[in-house]
């Protein structure tokens, strides 16, 4: 046991929450490096003594896949780094990832009770120090592996869902093969976030611990393309299937002049830079367009627009303006990327929203029309509605526009699998509680069937549906 | 890795290459691409499969080198591999008894169109083919064009093959002839696809293109292939890449498809410079991840092996 945090909760309280060194805005807008630079020991062990251990703590209450960080936190303290580690990791497979891009205000420290009198305590900063920690020591905690059982579980997609289920459901002793439809493994990991705030290397050193462990992975395989989710079960004999193909289609706007060179969805954008390394131009061969000394506009108010926008601006964008036709409050970006952005130089303009692309007579983008609007009735989100005020159209003048405004199912699988029930936006229908689909021995979680969310969520529902499936393997139920 | 069993030269700077891909032999149909990438620093790029024997386990591509990835993918042989290929993607071709079918190709879009002539012939369609070629040695797989239809023309823009004259020149000729046609694809440069239809659109024969548009992912999460129908997008990749001619804003695609020009040129222009250079790394860089597979594969078989349960 980690010994006990003799501090008497008032002088924990005194103690101010660590924060995160990062790279200097000026010098980071113009390199792909990682932003935050990640806790020394003593820095990590100081904030560990702020923690109050309450009877019910309301961090791991409000982590979706449960982390026990008041564990995880004691065992910092005591200094047994590579011990929180292994704890972490029992609960979550990519601690080294989540530490990273969790909305960390919204989850476990949203939850932590020294945010009602203070500042919560730095949870996410923690974490990714002793999953930076380990990963550095060399010297991995890999879970306990049970007795092989004998069956076999097919995954469909290595995002953030299916690793998660990969880790949990190999621990449990089943053979568990993940099927991958780009070159490379992790999904939005991969491919949507960018380098400056999740280093590959780190996705790529997580999912060689997933393989260490025995999970076995396949790329280039589209799934309701290369492979039918009936020919999985029947010619290759996987015992069940666990859908997580993501919500990775595009949300385009709908507005004149969308097809003009130089408009980009936020996924083409950023797949091109990140998963395709773009932004290594001379080294790389995938294009995209040379953003240097010239203006970009980024559509939306999420992570992917704030991770589009800043992109932009590494690339040698001028001006990197993020148009949003909510207000800033509304925003659902996580708030350290705007508050980096910010920094960074990148414009924001609310309440703003394009109505048509003009372009060129060779067809390259040079301006937005966009209106002025004033939020309105809150909608079935519960967010207050935006409406454009008439009158108030104007000219932004662009040459790089990327639409940022969300993405939808990508209906591959479903078209491929009529006994798979979708409602009518074509997610899959998967039991809240069990993640089973209405065909039997198949499951699904993540973004396919509650549309685009955040990494931990499908985390969530990867474990979710191992437990359900560990479930189904071992009792044949469905 | 993806093994490259069989590399023909067909025609001048046309290769023909015959590649291990057992998933993607297995499920191919005509009409339908992969998505391959050679090396690791490599883009992807779109390629119609010619053919496929499931039974081997292989696909066969037709390759033409007109930018940096082709003319180095051009360079290998039987015996090299390339990274990833992935597939099949797309829509297959509607495959129906239409009566008399006319395919008009533009040089290597007769490799892509020639698995969905064959179709539609064993599917009791007259088929006619028309092979366009810029000159003599860009005609390609006459006799396979020849078995694949009932009748077949080939026209070169200068004259050295067959007739000379561009496909729509014949086109034109069977039409003033009074030949009935009921079904029309044309595959190939989009000036020619767009010509086709400018012609056989008005006389309301059913016409399908087979767009080439720019791609990424091929599996339609970024919309890099979105193409103009009427005031319609669709993504060429998941939605075609065939579709009705009379609805493609074909200016949209050449608009579009130039957007790399300038990037593509250079990288050509290198690529040419330091061609022996760029095909020995490639080929290093493809042993050392043969040989990174080659110890994965044997950790795998350790793990498979009666697991101990296993930790720190």
């Amino acid at each position: 046991m980690p010994e006990k945090n003799t501090l008497s909760l008032k002088e924990r309280m005194t103690i101010s929450r660590v924060q995160m060194p990062e790279l200097e805005a000026g010098e980071r807008s113009r390199n792909f490096e990682e932003v935050n630079c990640g806790l020394e020991p003593a820095d990590a062990m100081l904030e560990a003594t702020r923690c109050i251990e309450c009877a019910k703590p309301g961090c791991v209450e409000q982590c979706p896949v449960g982390v026990n960080v008041k564990q995880v936190v004691a065992l910092i303290y005591a200094g047994d780094h590579l011990g929180a580690a292994a704890k972490l990791r029992e609960d979550n497979a990519l601690p080294a990832i989540t530490g990273r891009v969790c909305p960390q205000e919204n989850q476990c420290e949203g939850g932590c009770v020294l945010g009602r009198k203070a500042t919560p305590l730095a949870i996410g900063h923690l974490e990714r120090f002793v999953a930076d920690y380990e990963r550095e020591s060399g010297r991995l905690g890999l879970p306990q592996i049970a007795p092989p059982t004998g069956k076999s579980v097919a995954i469909v997609g290595s995002g953030p869902a299916g690793l998660s289920a990969a880790g949990d459901l190999v621990q449990k002793g089943h053979r568990v093969h993940v099927f991958e439809a780009l070159h490379e493994l992790g999904g939005v990991l991969v491919y949507g976030i960018p380098e400056f705030r999740l280093p590959k290397t780190i996705v790529r050193e997580e999912i060689e611990n997933l393989r260490r462990m025995g999970v076995g992975f396949e790329t280039n395989v589209v799934v309701g393309k290369s492979v039918t989710i009936d020919e999985l079960m029947k010619d290759e004999k996987y015992d069940a299937v666990f859908v997580a193909t993501g919500a990775g289609l595009p949300r385009f706007l709908g507005i004149p002049g969308e097809h003009l060179n130089g408009v980009y969805s936020a996924n083409e954008f950023l797949t091109r830079v990140n998963l395709m390394r773009a932004y290594r131009s001379l080294e790389y061969d995938e294009p995209v367009y040379d953003c240097h000394g010239r203006d970009v506009m980024v559509v939306g108010g999420g992570n992917t627009a704030m991770d589009a926008v800043r992109t932009a601006r590494r690339l040698g964008a001028r001006t990197a303006t993020l148009v949003y036709r909510r207000s800033e409050k509304e925003m659902p970006a996580r708030a350290e990327e705007v508050k980096h952005a910010r920094e960074e130089g990148i414009e924001f303009r609310m309440l703003t929203d394009p109505v048509v692309f003009v372009g060129d007579e060779r067809g390259w983008l040079e301006g937005a029309r966009c209106m002025q609007m004033e939020l309105g009735a809150p909608d079935a989100s519960g967010r207050r509605s935006p409406v454009p005020i008439k009158g108030s159209e104007f000219i932004l003048p662009v040459d790089v526009a990327i639409i940022g405004v969300g993405t939808t199912a990508n209906p591959l699988i479903q078209s491929t699998t009529p006994d798979l029930a979708t409602n009518s936006r074509n997610y899959i229908v998967a039991d809240p509680q069990t993640l089973r689909t209405s065909k039997r021995g198949v499951f699904a979680g993540g973004d396919i069937v509650t549309g685009a969310a955040t990494v931990i969520l499908a985390m969530g529902a990867g474990r979710k549906a191992a437990a359900s499936i560990h479930d189904f393997l071992t009792e044949n139920r469905f | 890795m993806y093994r490259i069993v069989k590399a023909q030269p067909v025609g001048l700077n046309i290769k023909q290459f015959v590649i291990e891909a057992p998933r993607i032999a297995r499920k191919q149909r005509p009409g339908q691409f992969v998505i391959l990438r050679l090396r690791e620093k490599g883009e992807r790029i779109p390629l119609t499969i010619k053919a496929a024997d499931p039974e081997a386990g292989t696909v066969t591509i037709v390759v033409q080198g007109v930018g940096k990835t082709t003319s180095l993918l051009n360079c290998l042989s039987a015996g090299d591999s390339v990274m990833d290929i992935v597939g099949p993607l797309g829509k297959p071709s509607e495959i129906e008894k239409f009566g008399t079918v006319l395919i008009l190709a533009g040089s290597v879009g007769t490799a892509m169109a020639l698995p969905t002539a064959k179709a539609l012939k064993a599917a009791d369609n007259h088929v006619i083919f028309i092979e366009g070629a810029r000159s003599r040695e860009m005609v390609v797989f006459e006799d396979e064009v020849r078995d694949a239809s009932n009748e077949h023309y080939t026209m070169t823009d200068d004259g050295t093959y067959g007739e000379k004259g561009l496909v729509t020149a014949k086109l034109n000729e069977l039409l003033a002839a009074g030949r009935k046609i009921d079904f029309v694809l044309a595959v190939g440069p989009v000036p020619m696809m767009r010509a086709v239809s400018q012609i056989t659109c008005p006389l309301g024969i059913r016409t399908i293109v087979s767009l080439n548009s720019i791609m990424v992912d091929g599996t339609g999460m970024c919309g890099g292939c979105r193409v103009l129908l009427g005031d319609k997008s669709k993504f060429a990749c998941v939605d075609g890449p065939e579709f009705d001619a009379s609805l493609v804003n074909f200016e949209v695609l050449m608009q579009r498809n130039s957007m790399y020009r300038d990037k593509e040129c250079e990288s050509l222009r290198d690529f040419e410079e330091h061609k022996q250079e760029e095909l020995k790394q490639l080929r290093e860089e493809l042993a050392a991840k043969e040989a990174e597979l080659e110890d994965l594969r044997a950790d795998i078989a350790e793990l498979s092996s009666p697991v101990e349960a296993h930790h720190a």
